[in-house]
């Protein structure tokens, strides 16, 4: 039963972020800020970038991509921004009378009101639903300027029991999981273990051995490592091959 | 003890871990991160290193200073070791008054040299009422676990590089003269080991997320000195207890870990 | 005139000390850079957009861009005590004024973007060689900008003008004594947002003093460039 609310957390983020990352893409370039990607009327100011007279301009420094006639900036340094719709991992730092304080490693504080639980919780006994140290996976539906509201209502959200967690470049989630979930797929086959990666870069992985919890950090480190995409698949599958 | 930023889960797991002796790195519980070390990383310094263990990378700066001595000891040179923990340095490490860690990493550092007598204090005498002060600075760059044995690493190296200032006539330092001293060191040096501890187990030279899930640690100034091997320092840290068992333990192994060290480090010495 | 000038260090007036300039040197940081302009050596790391404190200084219409630039304490001759003194507090802000002209400070109302500068070795121009370190990790952290930002120190050794002055040159007494003109523009662009001497100056050098950052802050930004996108390889 748990098995299947697992995986189901990863469906839903793995669905969630291919519509936001699309991975044709083979003309890209580094860029800094400031600097002139293309020159022409016919292209579109697209994330990242600006229009300044003729030339799109880049906004950020990541590397520039054409898809189609619009021109965008993918960011591959840098702190997670959060956006309405990310599903996250978080680390219970409090507990107050209406809810518990979530620290998802971003600029604003995460709130997670006892009533966005997906079963009720008596106010009494709150901690013993989640406490304080305890690891959720949540879901931002609302960015305001004092903070992130939380909530655990949708499939597979909820306190995650087992496993461990570390910190990964949030720029890199994108790749983890690949295109339709490939890489996280191939790399939990190759690890017999469950994983869920938050967009914020927060990783949860749960194996059936320590020797294969060690493996399967190790498998997404080798991928955050890896800048350009090209082959990463290929270079993956190698990789378990020569691994001891 | 730092920190309380480690999870439930990430705590239990790394515990499993250790007591299955395994760690993420591939390490045994015992051995060290990978070091490097630069000298003279700033010239207007009388001696400086840059210590790299793993990904903690901390720059130790030397400087001397003509002063009055403590009145305990009129003939006698002063140390005086500092540490800042830079907000540079990591997101956990703030701006304003330092926190305990500050204050405490480097009276260890102080103690472990202090006690190994490897600065001739005695030798830093310039006149009457006019002592040497050897300060040293302690800056980490970059945290990832173990600050306190790095430290130490460069604290002993840039002294092993420090030059003596050449003075005036007036008793000033004059910048323009090349020093030819060195600064007058036994043959003596300590090194630092920190051994944390997290459920029965216990480690060395952690990761920040490693240090981070750990409940104590406590730290050894190890030196060599008449052909023996001497504890100079120690300090026990945090809330929890060490056993006599866990004590012996660990006491058995420092010369074994000092000869480790020198060996590593032996051509900076 | 100036060109016939004669440097102690062998330099043409123009010319610039050797630069070394690299990116992602404190792995801990959401960005960070080192630059160097000779023996004068600068790190800076950015970490932010994040959560501020004390929440009473709270920006709700943008993010506040808080810069702490400070000496080690052996980078100088005198050691130097730890801890900000008037002249970096002063430094601080005027580096912040540099710098934020070109961030997009709007984006992250309620946060912080901390930028923390230090000098590891000092031989003059070490605010020029903090700015152009800390806008290269403002970059490195994917903070959106409009542009980098070039600093450099220009002035006058007597009548000649010069640019990059080292701590020698600086303390160059004869005639009309030294002048040290630090400043930073918007990269190819005229835009000035650092602009701080004292000195000796005619009036009329000013322009002349400002015109000499032209060909170092091209060089100085192909330098940022270069460090920037050698991490993406």
């Amino acid at each position: 039963m748990k098995k299947v609310k697992e995986n189901k957390i990863n469906e839903e983020i793995t669905e969630q972020e291919i519509s936001s990352e699309e991975y044709e893409h083979a003309k890209r370039k580094p860029v800094i800020p400031g600097e002139i990607i293309v020159s022409g009327e016919d292209y579109l100011p697209g994330d990242g970038t600006r229009r300044e007279g003729n030339d799109i301009v880049a906004n950020r420094f990541g590397l520039a991509e054409e898809s189609g006639r619009v021109i965008k900036v993918i960011a591959l340094t840098g702190a997670f921004i959060p956006r309405r719709g990310n599903v996250v991992l978080g680390r219970v730092t409090d507990i107050t009378f209406h809810g518990w304080i979530i620290d998802i490693g971003s600029a604003s504080q995460a709130f997670l009101p006892i009533e966005e639980s997906p079963k009720f919780v008596s106010k009494a006994e709150m901690d013993q639903f989640i406490a304080i140290g305890d690891i959720v996976a949540a879901k931002i539906w609302g960015v305001k300027s004092k903070g992130i509201d939380l909530t655990l209502k949708g499939k597979g959200l909820g306190k995650l029991e087992g496993g461990f967690v570390f910190h990964t470049n949030p720029n890199r989630v994108p790749r983890i999981i690949g295109k339709e979930g490939s890489m996280i797929n191939l790399i939990k086959e190759n690890t017999s273990s469950n994983i869920t990666v938050g967009q914020n870069g927060w990783i949860w992985i749960k194996a059936d051995s320590v020797d294969n919890q060690i493996k399967a950090r190790k498998a997404i480190e080798f991928v955050v490592e890896k800048v350009h995409i090209e082959g990463l698949t290929e270079k993956m599958e190698e990789w378990f091959r020569n691994y001891k | 003890m730092i920190s309380m930023e480690t999870s439930n889960l990430t705590k239990e797991t790394l515990k499993k871990m250790f007591a299955e002796g395994k760690r993420f790195d591939g390490r045994n519980l015992l051995e060290f991160r990978d070091i490097s070390i630069e000298i003279g990383v700033s010239n207007k310094a009388e001696g400086s290193t840059r210590v790299r263990l793993g990904k903690t990378d901390v720059i130790v700066g030397v400087k001397l200073a003509p002063g009055e001595p403590y009145p305990d000891s009129p003939d006698k040179g002063n140390l005086s070791v500092s540490c800042d923990l830079l907000p540079l340095a990591s997101p956990r490490f703030e701006m304003g008054p330092p926190g305990f860690y500050a204050i405490e990493l480097p009276r260890l550092v102080d103690r472990a040299i202090r006690g190994s007598s490897m600065i001739e204090l005695e030798k830093l005498f310039i006149e009457e009422g006019k002592v040497w002060t050897v300060f040293i600075d302690i800056y980490p760059i970059n945290d990832d676990g173990n600050l306190i044995d790095a430290s130490t690493i460069g604290a002993i190296i840039a002294l092993k590089n420090t030059m003596i200032p050449v003075l005036d006539e007036k008793g000033m330092i004059d910048y323009e003269k090349k020093p030819t001293k060195k600064l007058p060191l036994s043959k003596t040096y300590p090194f630092s080991f920190t051994f944390y501890k997290l459920g029965n187990s216990i480690i060395m030279d952690p990761t920040r997320e490693e240090e981070e899930a750990c409940d104590a640690r406590i730290t050894f100034g190890v030196s060599y000195w008449n052909n023996q091997y001497m504890v100079n320092s120690c300090q026990k840290t945090g809330e929890l207890s060490f056993s006599k068992e866990e004590i012996s333990k660990i006491t058995n192994i420092l010369s074994k870990k000092f000869d480790e060290m020198n060996e590593k480090l032996k051509k900076f010495l | 005139m100036a060109k016939e000038f004669k440097r102690k260090d062998g330099r043409k007036p123009t010319e610039l000390r050797k630069i070394v300039a690299k990116v992602g040197v404190i792995p801990n940081a959401d960005g960070s850079a080192m630059f160097a302009f000779g023996d004068t050596v600068a790190i800076a790391a950015v970490y932010g957009p994040r959560l501020l404190h004390p929440k009473h200084m709270e920006d709700p219409t943008k993010c506040i861009l808080r810069v702490n630039y400070d000496l080690l304490p052996f980078s100088v001759h005198d050691r130097k005590k730890p801890g900000p003194s008037r002249r970096s507090q002063e430094i601080s802000k005027v580096t912040e004024w540099a710098l934020s002209p070109v961030v997009d400070l709007k984006s992250f109302p309620n946060t912080v973007i901390d930028v923390q500068i230090y000098i590891i070795q000092a031989d003059a121009g070490t605010r020029t060689a903090g700015i152009n370190a800390a806008s290269m990790a403002l970059a490195h952290a994917g903070i959106p900008m409009k542009n980098l930002v070039c600093s450099v120190a220009v002035g006058k050794l007597d009548k000649n003008l010069v640019v990059d002055l080292t701590k020698e040159e600086e303390d160059f007494e004869e005639g009309e004594g030294s002048t040290d003109f630090a400043i930073a523009r918007i990269a190819n662009t005229d835009e000035f947002t650092l602009l701080q001497f004292d000195g000796k100056v005619q009036p009329e050098l000013i322009n002349d003093l400002i015109s000499l950052s032209d060909n170092a802050c091209k060089e100085i930004y192909e330098a940022q460039k270069k460090a920037l996108k050698e991490i993406i390889k």
